[in-house]
């Protein structure tokens, strides 16, 4: 496949993730898309400037926040005029938003574009429970006084009472560490397995911010310089000790400790046409290359709810003639340590792919000292929608250290049993 | 920018006036401060001096160019914006007495902040021992009319090259604006060996200029960033990653990028290069203002402390200047400028460290001065010296001991960041061609290390 012309990835920025309460317990969506928004414009010279269009969204969304990213514009340093939209694809929000401004600037409809996300686990709306909104939206329409003496006494306390939204899957009830122990479970993927994977995890992403990696793609935000859920000293000792969360009886194996925390966090990455880089006086890390979503069914049990990237990757590489090893380096996102054991088996079972994904031969397996290199979400943490944006902007830069040519595989996975996979090639 | 201090706005009431002039109270003034479209004096500006005054000759075509309004006499009913006073054709300490017969009747109808400059020659210049004599006591005189004046008013010497007194111009220009507003019983010395560039707008000369400013984040240095945007220029801030946050806010706010760097990093000075030249096309002026202090007593001073301060405000300026100052650095006519302190002058209890870097950074600006191969390549190096400056950091200085350095001053009163900023900026300026290897304390004349 060809496209009429390249968008390359210029650069990203993000601020450090928080721990879910942290410090950014205070702070909403939008300030926090508008700090990484305020990075990045810094960094790349852009105040005042208008670009093609800002694209953004959080997984946890205020009703008051329904034109979030152009509200985050508006109160950015970027020119007043330039347009944006909100999208929402659950985790893979992030990398969604880089396809569509990756998409508008190869065809020529955008010369620019910031791609972006956030969430706050801390500041989440709040629900009243059904009963009660119906009631208060009754009392709201009352027209005398009388009526609105009825509306208000139908409230009852048994009424009073407010929901938090939790990270559940409303068909199945479950949550999504619930749903992938089971996946964890069928894979045969084992504990010992998944707390080396967030060892590792740890442990490269203190390397990258020891050799100063991150000055170019963070900026620090409300006293937070680093990842807070970053734990450089883990051992592999600490992490057995931990008690399983997820799953039941002995066959139990995932841990707060190889799973995800909640997180709250933004970020960015700036896109455009070389020519558009070019008079700005900035380098390419990366090109676009390609992207795909995939999703399964996951109701019927037929498939785990984070296993659709397994089936986006193949579908991409076969459009584009590519091997699953012709890869200098993977990110797969850390939703689970065991969701990205899961489908590194499922890519080696020749089951699997035959049956599931119709092919041939199994994709194989992959040099693993090119996973995650920097690092991925068990140590950085995991504010949805920002996850993306974070992983886009790491990898180019990887890429771009490696040198032109070099390629590398995104994948996330999302609620709703959908995956959003990409590939980034270095400019 | 910042509003007076509590002492400066009682004493500008009604009260607090009455007060201190019973009590012989210091009274300052707030001061007038450099705005985009102000007039280059505030009223007309008296000139004269000795003999034939060649000097004013020179700069009479280019100040009225500028918008000054001269006169000889002193005028009636209205006050003095200033007085320039041309001594550079004394010979002799008799001479001075033209000096006298000028100031003597201007000092009474000068306007608030109104400013005394005085113009002379090079004191090492002078053919003979009474010429000598006669020009260095021009320093004597301003220095003690400095100390004179009242309600922020300043007075400051100008030394000349015959036969290139034009040259002057942008310095006394900006002795008579408000830019010079906390600059006072200085001496600048104008050299001769380059022509002055003209025809850049007063209002933005630094138009066209990418300048780089370390320890952008916050305080002097992110007025420094402010103050050369406003100037026209492009502007690199640059300050340690964990500053971040802040120093996004100040280069969106001038319209600059943001370059997170660690200046005592290795690569930190080919890094800047290297980002000034691919994003915005070369580099023009560089500000090395990043500091720290780690104030102790020198018998309390261990090896990392002592090792930090020298580190940051003085080896990390050697180390990048390598890169900075190589031939894919600073452009040809560039500018760089340093920061020092009147610590590194006068000294300051407790801060030997600082003071042994503050110190050494005028050395540096002696050394690269004298740089045969940067002065062919026409680049020149100055710097500034603030003395108590209203900042974060001094106001954590415990109230009695803040309340003595900032009244220690011919001004009574604290500078601003943007005092310091605009000496900087004044150096950038294609104007300074001729100046170079000086060191401009913005102190308010402080009686520290005078």
């Amino acid at each position: 496949m060809t496209t009429p012309r390249r968008a390359a990835v210029l650069g990203g920025n993000r601020i450090p993730f928080a721990r879910q309460f942290g410090p950014y317990a205070e702070a909403s969506n939008q300030d926090m898309l508008t700090a990484a928004l305020e990075g990045l414009v810094a960094r790349h010279g852009l105040a005042g400037e208008r670009v093609g269009e800002v694209v953004a969204g959080a997984v946890i969304k205020h009703s008051r926040d329904f034109n979030l990213t152009r509200e985050a514009v508006l109160g950015s340093s970027l020119a007043a005029d330039t347009p944006a939209y909100d999208i929402q694809q659950a985790c893979g929000t992030g990398l969604e938003a880089t396809i569509l401004v990756a998409n508008k600037i190869a065809l020529g409809q955008a010369d620019s574009g910031i791609a972006g996300g956030v969430d706050s686990a801390s500041d989440a709306p709040i629900v009243v429970p059904e009963r009660l909104r119906r009631k208060l939206l009754r009392l709201n329409r009352a027209k005398t006084p009388a009526d609105r003496a009825r509306a208000a006494l139908a409230i009852r306390p048994t009424d009073l009472g407010i929901q938090v939204p939790a990270a559940n899957e409303p068909r199945t009830g479950m949550s999504m560490g619930e749903h992938m122990a089971v996946t964890a479970a069928r894979w045969g993927i084992t504990r010992e397995a998944q707390d080396e994977l967030a060892l590792a995890s740890h442990h490269h992403l203190a390397a990258a911010y020891e050799r100063g990696f991150f000055d170019d793609l963070m900026t620090p935000y409300l006293g937070l310089t680093r990842d807070q859920n970053l734990r450089p000293d883990s051992t592999i000792e600490k992490l057995a000790s931990l008690r399983t969360a997820f799953g039941t009886g002995p066959e139990a194996t995932m841990t707060a400790g190889n799973s995800t925390p909640l997180s709250d966090g933004a970020s960015a990455v700036l896109l455009g046409s070389p020519e558009w880089a070019e008079a700005h006086g900035l380098k390419p890390l990366a090109w676009f290359v390609d992207g795909e979503t995939a999703a399964v069914d996951y109701l019927s049990g037929e498939e785990g709810l984070l296993m659709a990237p397994a089936y986006a990757v193949p579908r991409m590489l076969a459009r584009q003639g590519m091997s699953l090893q012709d890869f200098d380096l993977y990110e797969i996102h850390e939703a689970f340590a065991s969701t990205v054991l899961s489908t590194l088996k499922a890519w080696e079972d020749p089951e699997f792919c035959r049956d599931r994904l119709g092919l041939e031969a199994p994709l194989g397996a992959i040099d693993r000292s090119r996973l995650n290199v920097n690092g991925s979400s068990l140590a950085a943490g995991h504010p949805f929608a920002a996850t993306g944006g974070r992983i886009v902007a790491t990898l180019a830069k990887l890429l771009h250290e490696k040198g032109s040519g070099a390629r590398g595989l995104v994948s996330v996975c999302a609620a709703g049993g959908q995956g959003v996979v990409a590939v980034l090639e270095a400019a | 920018m910042a509003r007076p201090d509590g002492y400066t706005a009682f004493v500008n009431g009604g009260l607090g006036k009455r007060l201190a002039a019973t009590l012989g109270l210091p009274q300052p003034v707030p001061l007038r401060r450099h705005s985009p479209g102000a007039a280059p004096a505030d009223g007309p500006v008296l000139v004269g001096g000795h003999a034939d005054t060649p000097a004013i000759a020179g700069l009479r075509a280019g100040l009225t160019a500028a918008g000054v309004t001269l006169t000889e006499t002193v005028p009636e009913g209205i006050r003095l914006g200033g007085v320039v006073v041309d001594l550079t054709a004394a010979v002799t300490p008799a001479d001075l007495e033209s000096l006298r017969a000028t100031l003597a009747p201007a000092l009474k109808r000068l306007g608030r902040c109104a400013r005394v400059v005085v113009v002379g020659r090079h004191p090492a210049d002078a053919s003979s021992v009474p010429e000598r004599a006669a020009r260095r006591a021009l320093e004597g005189i301003t220095r003690s009319v400095g100390k004179e004046l009242r309600a922020g008013a300043t007075a400051n010497l100008v030394l000349v090259t015959e036969g290139t007194e034009a040259a002057a111009l942008g310095t006394v220009l900006f002795l008579l604006s408000g830019r010079s507003a906390y600059v006072d019983g200085q001496v600048f010395r104008v050299g001769s060996d380059r022509a002055t560039a003209d025809g850049a707008d007063p209002e933005r000369p630094l138009a066209g200029k990418v300048a780089v400013v370390t320890g952008a984040a916050r305080g002097i240095g992110a007025d420094i960033a402010r103050t050369l945007g406003r100037d026209g220029a492009t502007v690199v801030c640059v300050d340690v990653p964990a500053a971040g946050g802040s120093l996004a806010a100040v280069a969106n706010e001038v319209g600059g990028t943001a370059l997170q760097v660690d200046v005592t990093a290795d690569d930190a000075g080919a890094r800047i290069a290297a980002h000034a030249r691919t994003r915005h096309g070369g580099l023009d002026v560089v500000v090395h203002n990043a500091g720290i202090t780690r104030d102790r007593l020198l018998a309390n001073t261990d090896a990392e402390r002592w090792a930090s301060v020298l580190d940051v405000n003085l080896l990390s300026i050697l180390r990048m200047n390598e890169a900075l100052l190589a031939a894919d650095g600073l452009r040809d006519g560039g500018r760089m400028v340093l920061v020092s302190s009147i610590a590194g002058i006068a000294g300051n209890r407790g801060q030997s460290s600082y003071a042994a870097s503050k110190a050494g950074v005028i050395g540096l600006v002696d050394g690269y001065a004298a740089d045969e191969g940067l002065v062919a390549r026409g680049i020149t190096v100055n710097a500034v010296a603030p003395g108590f400056i209203e900042t974060e950091m001094t106001a954590r200085i415990p109230l009695a001991t803040r309340e003595i350095g900032r009244r220690l001053n011919s001004l009574a009163q604290g500078g601003l960041p943007v005092d310091v900023a605009e000496t900087i900026a004044f150096f950038a300026a294609d104007a300074q061609a001729a100046v170079s290897g000086t060191v401009v304390r913005v102190c308010g004349q402080s009686l520290l290390g005078a």
